[in-house]
């Protein structure tokens, strides 16, 4: 057993409201720059829907995440080493810019400018990237808003495979719509790291999250292709791939990333996760893909367990972040109530960004007489969203896992209307779904009320003890510029900014 | 004219792969953010499929007829039974054929960069330059051929196999000798590809020195730590 940390996150996506300021504060922050204007860390979409960028669930399409080879071995969708060395003059299933969108701003200047006219001025789109006229927008990062577009377009989402009558979901009557935030999913095996040619991308041991060395990055772009999930953008300006950081720079200091803490929703949830390292790549190469919800689950180990506490100890994580992984939302939700699922565990990535499937309209029709009863809780076939659709989402097609949660979050439900409006503890219907009162109380306490100090969960990295100050001690003096230390004194030979001057956000810790 | 000619091949070689090794040497140390292939596919896939592909085989065949053919002395490839004629045959059609692919696709690449409003936006002068350095250096070596072509004796590539290998043992006056007789598109061709060292370490062409040959034989995952705890 080696017990490694993993700072996890899920997003209720039961509470998203689709309003996304987790993506435009992740914007602001982290990708307001030149050569990233098109690229979203953070994004929500409407579903059903392609996505961002383009189909990006279609991996026939994009080769994304891995397989099992003839011989069983686990093997990157795009191919093997020697295929993508192969490859590398020109990346065959790299998406292009369109695939995303052209990123566009109006010539607002015009407006003050133009003057007295007959008609109303207007600001007309011009490309960040050529910047030449655009004369109609085509496609942006969120052109499905709300079920934008038409259902004959929109229907090509690959979570409609093996729908039954996937054609009704276009009437208005029958439709249906969920909101799905996306951001990188710091996996436990990722692809993007296997494709680097050049080895740039990397895992951080201690809390897991998976960022790209930007100095040795040398821009062959394998990993674009070879994340399923199409979260890493290359910057066109710089020539590197950049991803989402998990606001490292926050996670550090406790805090939770800024999509997180800006959340009006309160819909996300950071915690730490103990998990067994030596078993990753046997999980991920679980045969049967349907397994493989069950293979993640079961990597990881229960905090509250004296070996693994001693292993952990052993490793040398430390009590604090013990402790916080005893008190993880992360690992309640996913390991103890069931109620959040990864998404699309298919592409054997073993991703750590985690979602609780929603509820869609069926306690009213429950009210109103329209839905069939299974005992205390409705017949969740006659949810608004298909359960194979959430199925193909979230656990590869199996619907038990997401019967279970829907269940049992309409138990929740049940339960709680039943003890605050009729007064009465309803033990019934939470035997059917196996939950005690205590274990509803808990839910209801995370999933409903939601308190800041119980979504996020985040322990800090003690950076001031862990780096030790006397070898750092003299350790550069005087420097011509930008190597040792972060000396900026303008002679710069190359023409690019120099290094130490990447800005993060500045992090202020309150206790 | 003799100083010149001491110049220009006897000198300058020196001081070209001086500047292209230091000039490389701190790119690597202290700007490493700006080592990189510079890649546009994103923003034209298509062009530069056809054009990247045939660009970099050409190339890739070209160096390394350069680098054996100038490089090793005549006795080896008496040894493996070629005549100076074969070799020059030899040098003739491969060059050719590697030389004739990679002016198809630099042909493209450059059609991209100038007329493609998006590639052509985000180039930096460097970029462009680079592509025309290149074309020229490539035109002037098929060109060559039809020098080559009168010199079926391989005369004349003796001459040039003289300068290279007297030029890397440090001979430099033997090797500005050896070369003063050939075809003026010859010595273009060598003045040229010795800017060519001297430009390498100021553009993306640094990053053929980043071939990611340990790829193949390291692990799939990669884990580090932040701090020592």
């Amino acid at each position: 057993m080696k017990v490694r940390a993993q700072i996890g996150m899920v997003l209720n996506l039961d509470k998203c409201i689709g309003c996304h300021t987790c993506s435009i504060t992740c914007k602001n922050v982290w990708t307001s720059r030149e050569g990233v204007e098109y690229a979203w860390f953070n994004n929500v979409e409407t579903k059903p829907g392609i996505g961002f960028p383009k189909e990006w669930e279609n991996q026939q399409k994009w080769n994304g995440g891995w397989v099992r080879n003839k011989s069983g071995k686990l093997e990157l969708k795009i191919g093997g080493k020697r295929r993508i060395l192969a490859n590398i003059f020109a990346n065959p299933d790299l998406p292009e810019i369109d695939d995303y969108y052209e990123p566009f701003d109006f010539d607002y200047q015009h407006l003050h400018n133009v003057g007295d006219t007959k008609h109303q001025p207007v600001a007309r789109p011009r490309s960040l990237i050529s910047g030449q006229r655009m004369e109609k927008i085509e496609w942006g990062p969120n052109w499905e808003e709300i079920l934008g577009t038409e259902f004959a377009k929109r229907k090509i989402d690959q979570n409609f495979n093996e729908v039954v009558q996937k054609d009704i979901y276009g009437q208005f009557e029958k439709t249906f719509m969920m909101y799905l935030p996306r951001l990188c999913e710091h996996c436990l095996n990722p692809a993007c790291v296997a494709a680097c040619p050049s080895g740039a991308i990397y895992k951080r041991e201690e809390d897991g999250i998976v960022l790209i060395d930007q100095d040795k990055c040398r821009g062959w772009r394998m990993c674009v292709s070879a994340c399923p999930y199409k979260k890493i953008y290359y910057n066109w300006k710089t020539g590197k791939s950049e991803k989402c950081t998990f606001c490292f720079p926050r996670i550090e200091a406790g805090q939770p990333t800024v999509c997180s803490e800006t959340c009006v929703g309160r819909i996300r949830y950071l915690g730490v996760l103990l998990y067994d390292a030596d078993k990753i790549e046997v999980a991920a190469n679980t045969p049967n893909e349907k397994d493989l919800y069950q293979a993640q689950l079961d990597i990881f180990l229960d905090p509250n367990d004296p070996v693994v506490i001693a292993a952990a100890r052993a490793e040398g994580i430390s009590d604090n972040w013990i402790k916080a992984a005893q008190r993880s939302p992360v690992y309640m939700m996913a390991m103890e109530w069931k109620v959040a699922l990864p998404l699309h565990p298919e592409y054997r990535t073993l991703p750590m960004v985690w979602y609780v499937p929603p509820l869609s309209p069926i306690q009213s029709a429950v009210q109103a007489g329209h839905v069939g009863m299974n005992g205390e809780i409705p017949d969740l076939k006659s949810l608004r969203i298909p359960l194979r659709y959430l199925a193909n989402m979230l656990t590869a097609g199996d619907e038990a896992p997401v019967v279970r949660a829907l269940e049992r979050m309409i138990a929740m439900r049940a339960f709680k209307r039943a003890q605050q409006v009729d007064g009465i503890e309803d033990a019934e219907v939470l035997k059917q779904v196996g939950l005690t009162p205590v274990q509803v109380e808990e839910m209801y306490r995370y999933m409903a009320l939601a308190n800041y100090e119980d979504r996020f969960v985040i322990p800090t990295s003690h950076r001031a003890y862990a780096e030790n100050a006397y070898d750092l001690k003299s350790s550069c003096g005087f420097s011509f510029g930008n190597g040792c230390g972060d000396g900026n004194n303008g002679v710069n030979l190359f023409g690019t900014k120099a290094k130490g001057v990447r800005q993060v956000i500045p992090v202020e810790i309150k206790d | 004219m003799a100083h010149l000619n001491l110049f220009a091949f006897g000198i300058y070689p020196y001081i070209a792969i001086a500047i292209m090794v230091i000039g490389s040497w701190i790119r690597y140390d202290r700007e490493q953010y700006s080592w990189k292939t510079s890649s546009s596919q994103l923003l034209e896939s298509k062009q530069l499929r056809k054009g990247s592909i045939a660009f970099h085989i050409g190339v890739l065949g070209i160096f390394l007829g350069h680098f054996f053919g100038l490089l090793m002395p005549k006795e080896i490839w008496y040894l493996f039974g070629i005549t100076t004629q074969m070799k020059q045959l030899i040098a003739i059609g491969a060059g050719g054929l590697f030389g004739l692919i990679c002016f198809y696709g630099l042909t493209v690449l450059i059609k991209r960069r100038l007329f493609n409003p998006r590639i052509r936006a985000t180039s930096n002068p460097m970029d462009i330059a680079i592509l025309f350095l290149l074309y020229a250096q490539l035109i002037l070596g098929l060109l060559s051929i039809t020098v080559s072509m009168g010199h079926l004796d391989g005369a004349e590539m003796l001459k040039l196999m003289a300068w290279a290998q007297n030029t890397v043992t440090f001979n430099s006056v033997a090797a500005a000798e050896a070369i003063s007789g050939v075809h003026w598109i010859f010595k273009m061709h060598v003045f040229l590809g010795m800017t060519l060292f001297v430009v390498f370490p100021f553009s993306r062409l640094v990053h053929m020195l980043s071939v990611p040959v340990q790829y193949i034989s390291r692990q799939h995952q990669i884990v580090r730590q932040r701090f020592v705890r």
